[in-house]
């Protein structure tokens, strides 16, 4: 069986809302197949079995009292471990934090809570969110359930892994550079990354502020869309929230794309496998089949985004990484004074990538350096910002490959820094205009690994972006609806 | 330009930063409250915990913005940037401030002596936690640990930052008590600099009388009065001198004044070096104020302390013309200074006695600020005018005053209660024959001309009608007496 | 000119940034690091004189919240999860430097 024939989020909400299926069966099932899978996938840093049932329940009794638990009543989901999760450990997959309980559930937990949706636990990701693989986990890695020889990619490997053996319909993951579509290609699933603003921030734990952004993995669009109904929208307690309400992301799925102008970003096809540009004209051709006019269109301002980025992102990360600290939460290492105590702290709690941006983060923004970089590459940020601007007065949507390779096997970059930093080149743009990008499987590739296109759209674009999104699915290719290895529990 | 010893010039320039009195934090909606149990107004944001995020506090705006227009300042589109540094009583390690695009620019404060200094900005920040420092006598250095509290982390800070036109410890207190009455007059702060909601840094440097390059300054801390803000500028000033007169040179540094030596030390500590690293705060958006914002919080503004001076010496001068205003000066900032002037004015408008209702208003209304600005103008009019016809001595009147102050009694109730009814005249004249004729040694060198023996009469009468005669009309009796 | 990180820098960004890093970490970030900004050296190289930079995705403005009184966290469960903690406070070993 694979992840497609499961039923989908929107049938499990259907079952249990109607009284039809309990969602105490949903989560043993989920929590049956964990138990299966899970010392080979790691797709977990704590499963909370208990906590879901205990809610399931909670579930079933409101239903059998004609309540209504919410749209998503019982859909078994999972969340990146840098949301925060009262009385959950919550660790970034950092020994700095390790043990450290939040006291208060981020905003997206909350509203993923009042919509009925239950968490089996936190997923697994590269340290602080810094990473393309999840090898940069304190915890060890987690695995592609496509080929556990390869990365899931990350840096919300977990989520998407969980999502894609079959764990849960749905997972929330965070989105700094591509940390949500990087995975979401490797390991076959969709994944969303929402308009900067649109979804609130307050509880996830920060990798760099101006870039960061939570997102969902699904097995379809029309999942993601009908969990983004769930989590979007304003919230006063994130200064940067937009002050809008989120649209009726699902009911617009379904309207086809007929008359959109789609352009296929030509700059990112140069540098991408050659089984993955003929993935992104096949989708382009799907597209066009559909009814849209589509056309090639050169964006070169996008290709200074990965330095912009690799600038900002570590920039903010240094500052907001000084919190750890070993004063008043996680792990403290002893020392004389108090300098030592914070400086042996961080040495034995960050990992070598996060050490190594802090590092950057810190170079950059020190005296006589910021104007040369840090304000540099907020004007290159001004940049793209006004090149996607003007490709969308031409364009609804935006068409290209979520990565330049499909999965890699372990190892294979995790000694170059800059080679790893590359897996993020196409994915990065969207996040310093502060736009969406979905990813959406399409084809399989090298080692039969799956491949992904990317579909970019303007601010608040959402739901145009998805229509596109689904029109690709509906096209895709057979061998891409989920992967085999796992659920015939053979690994490869 | 004053010298502050033989060919040297002083320039200072103070920074001021000053506590809002907001209800809540600058970024959270922890209570904004001085002296409570350690670590219980502490939320996810004031405490930093991972995944909060700061929201901006509009009350706390506002009161920069009343601060800034009342330093005649321009209120300005601002942001926040963060200062980068590690520090046990900072929960995020850095500190949410504002750096280049300050909301309040280019002001000035007119000293009571008619000398401006001028303002470069005033800026909001955030406070950091308290720090107590365990064994060792509680010295820093010392200490064996440390213990935090993070209440007061996060309460709104408005950073006043003077130009360098000050030039002599008197204008530099003179400067901070006239901004203290400002600040208070606006309702942003109580300005209490014991509890530390006024705190004063202040950069000393010295050069030779006649140059215009300015010296290298050292930046003191750690003044908590007036007092002591005096006393550490004349100290580091001298410090100075002293060693570029030895041929050497000052080190721009940071130091700290200490009370019980009256000297500053050098607070640097040899492994550390600062780089703020400042970037704009990406978790708070822009300041933006419009311009009926500034407006309506202009219009709204109280009347300050100059204007307020102005117009309470005014009413003094025409009510006693020939009043010597250097004299008065003191009582006139000090019954401004605790909001009594309307009181005064309103006295003096009701046909009281100028000086003698300034007078009462800086002295026994002034110990009393809060009663005296509840105080119906009837019964200090009241009261004025039984004092300046006789009918009460300046003794009586004052504790009639302090009385009516205490209760809310009317003049007439404080005076039955007090017992203060008068001794009649003729009474008192009978005394007056009994205390002569009781000293006639005395008497007789008063009838001579020794002057001093009137003390003595007078106290006799006094201590025999305890305290109840009306001092001038004993005086008028005596001299009748001795002219018969 | 082409960006080096020197064995030197990165002992002073790690100050800064207190880490503690062994001396094998600041040979091998000198290295990493020269790699990395190599890279990002293009940027430098652009004329991006009169663009202005940008800090936020969305130029919001004035976002504020009422200056109400919310109820904070409980003291003890605060200090559960500190180090070390003692007479309500988070206690830290001795603090060399004032506060700049």
């Amino acid at each position: 069986m694979t992840p497609l024939d499961r039923p989908s989020a929107a049938e499990v909400a259907a079952a249990v809302r109607s009284g039809e299926r309990s969602a105490r069966s949903f989560i043993e099932e989920s929590l049956t197949q964990i138990g299966r899978d899970e010392a080979t996938l790691h797709c977990f840093n704590e499963i909370t079995a208990e906590q879901a049932l205990a809610r399931a329940e909670e579930i079933d009794a409101a239903v059998a009292k004609g309540e209504d638990p919410g749209p998503l009543a019982g859909v078994p989901i999972a969340l990146k471990d840098n949301l925060c999760t009262r009385g959950i450990a919550t660790t970034c997959s950092s020994k700095i934090l390790e043990g450290w309980l939040p006291p208060y559930d981020a905003t997206v937990v909350q509203r993923l809570h009042q919509a009925g949706a239950i968490s089996v636990g936190k997923t697994n990701l590269d340290e602080f969110a810094m990473g393309s693989s999840t090898e940069n986990s304190a915890f060890g890695p987690s695995r592609n359930p496509w080929d556990t020889g390869r990365v899931p990619g990350g840096s919300s490997g977990g989520s998407a892994a969980a999502v894609a053996a079959g764990y849960v319909p749905l997972s929330l993951g965070s989105d700094t550079g591509g940390s949500i579509r990087q995975p979401a290609a490797f390991c076959g699933t969709v994944g969303l990354k929402p308009t900067y603003g649109l979804v609130s921030r307050f509880g996830l734990i920060a990798f760099a502020s101006s870039l960061d952004q939570i997102g969902p993995f699904a097995n379809t669009v029309a999942d993601a869309a009908l969990m983004l109904e769930s989590i979007a929208g304003h919230d006063p307690r994130d200064s940067t929230s937009l002050p809008t309400q989120p649209s009726a992301y699902l009911a617009a799925l379904g309207e086809g794309v007929e008359g959109l102008r789609v352009g296929v970003i030509s700059d990112f096809l140069t540098d991408a496998d050659a089984t993955i540009e003929v993935a992104v004209r096949g989708a382009a051709e799907a597209l066009c089949a559909g009814g849209a006019t589509v056309e090639e269109v050169a964006i070169p301002e996008l290709m200074n985004a990965l330095a912009a980025y690799y600038l900002i992102a570590p920039a903010e990360a240094s500052s907001n990484l000084s919190r750890y600290d070993g004063v008043r939460y996680g792990l403290r290492v002893d020392a004389p004074d108090v300098a030592k105590m914070n400086a042996a702290t961080r040495q034995a709690g960050f990992g070598p990538e996060v050490k190594r941006r802090i590092m950057l983060g810190t170079y950059v923004l020190s005296a006589g350096y910021y104007d040369a970089y840090y304000a540099q590459a907020q004007r290159v940020r001004t940049l793209v910002a006004e090149a996607f601007n003007r490709a969308y007065a031409q364009f609804d949507v935006l068409i290209g490959p979520t990565t330049p390779t499909v999965a890699f096997p372990f190892g294979a970059k995790v000694d170059d820094p800059l080679a790893m930093y590359l897996s993020d080149l196409y994915t990065i743009p969207s996040n310093l205009a502060g736009h969406p990008a979905v990813s959406v499987p399409f084809a399989l590739g090298e080692g039969a690994m799956p491949i992904g296109v990317q579909l970019l759209g303007p601010a608040l674009g959402e739901s145009v972006m998805l229509r596109a999104a689904q029109v690709v699915e509906a096209a895709q290719a057979t061998g891409v609806r989920g992967p085999v290895a796992m659920s015939e529990g053979s690994a490869r | 330009m004053t010298e502050i010893a033989p060919g040297w010039e002083l320039t200072v320039g103070l920074e001021v930063h000053c506590e809002l009195q907001s209800a809540t934090k600058l970024f959270c909606g922890c209570a904004n409250a001085f002296g409570q149990t350690p670590n219980t107004n502490v939320c996810p944001v004031c405490l930093g915990l991972p995944g909060s995020l700061p929201v901006l506090n509009r009350t706390a705006v506002e009161f920069a913005m009343r601060i800034g227009l009342a330093l005649n300042c321009h209120v300005e589109p601002s942001i926040f940037h963060r200062k980068n540094y590690f520090y046990p009583d900072m929960p995020k390690d850095y500190q949410v401030s504002q750096y280049d695009e300050p909301i309040n620019l280019d002001g000035y404060i007119e000293l009571p002596s008619g000398t401006r200094v001028g303002i470069e900005r005033a800026h909001l920040e955030e406070d950091t936690g308290k720090t107590s420092h365990m064994g060792g006598g509680g010295r820093i250095h010392d200490a064996d640990y440390s213990l935090v509290d993070y209440n007061r982390a996060g309460v709104p800070l408005v950073e006043i930052v003077s130009r360098p036109d000050i030039t002599s410890p008197e204008d530099a207190r003179a400067y901070v008590s006239e901004l203290r009455s400002i600040l208070v007059a606006t309702g942003a702060s109580d300005g209490r600099m014991e509890e530390g909601s006024l705190r004063v840094d202040a950069n000393v440097s010295v050069r030779r009388s006649g140059t215009t390059e300015l010296g290298t300054r050292c930046e003191v801390k750690n003044m908590n009065s007036l007092r002591s803000l005096g006393r550490a500028i004349e100290y580091e000033a001298a410090r100075q001198i002293e060693l570029l007169e030895d041929g050497g040179r000052v080190v721009q540094e940071t130091r700290h004044w200490n009370e019980n030596t009256g000297t500053t030390s050098s607070m640097r500590s040899k492994e550390e070096a600062f780089d703020y690293r400042y970037f704009p705060e990406p978790d708070l958006v822009s300041i933006a104020p419009s311009a009926e914002w500034v407006t309506a919080v202009r219009e709204a503004l109280p009347p300050m302390p100059s204007e307020r001076r102005g117009k309470l010496l005014a009413a003094v001068r025409s009510a006693s013309p020939d009043v010597d205003e250097h004299a008065i000066a003191d009582q006139i900032v000090t019954v401004v200074d605790l909001g009594i002037d309307a009181l005064v004015v309103a006295a003096i408008a009701a046909g009281a006695d100028g000086r003698l209702a300034l007078a009462r208003g800086a002295n026994e209304a002034a110990s009393r600020p809060e009663d005296a600005r509840a105080l119906k103008v009837e019964s200090f009019v009241e009261l004025l005018h039984l004092e300046s016809s006789g009918k009460l001595s300046a003794t009586q009147a004052k504790s009639v005053l302090a009385a009516i102050l205490e209760s809310g009694a009317t003049p007439a109730e404080a005076i039955a209660k007090l017992g203060f009814e008068g001794v009649d005249d003729a009474a008192l004249a009978v005394i007056v024959d009994g205390i002569i004729g009781a000293n006639p040694q005395e008497w007789q060198r008063f009838v001579e001309g020794d002057e001093k023996v009137a003390q003595f009469l007078l106290g006799q009468v006094m201590k025999q009608t305890k305290g109840q005669a009306n001092g001038r009309v004993v005086a008028e009796l005596l001299a009748l007496r001795k002219g018969a | 000119m082409t960006a080096e990180f020197t064995p030197e820098e990165v002992r002073y960004v790690a100050a800064l940034a207190r880490l503690a890093l062994t001396e094998e970490e600041v040979a091998s970030y000198a290295t990493q690091l020269t790699s990395v900004l190599g890279h990002i050296d293009t940027i430098r190289a652009l004329d991006l004189e009169g663009v202005a930079p940008t800090s936020h995705a969305f130029a919001l403005e004035n976002v504020f919240r009422e200056d109400e009184v919310i109820e904070g966290l409980d003291r003890d469960e605060v200090l559960a999860q500190a180090p070390a903690a003692e007479d309500g406070r988070f206690r830290v070993p001795s603090i060399l430097g004032e506060a700049p």
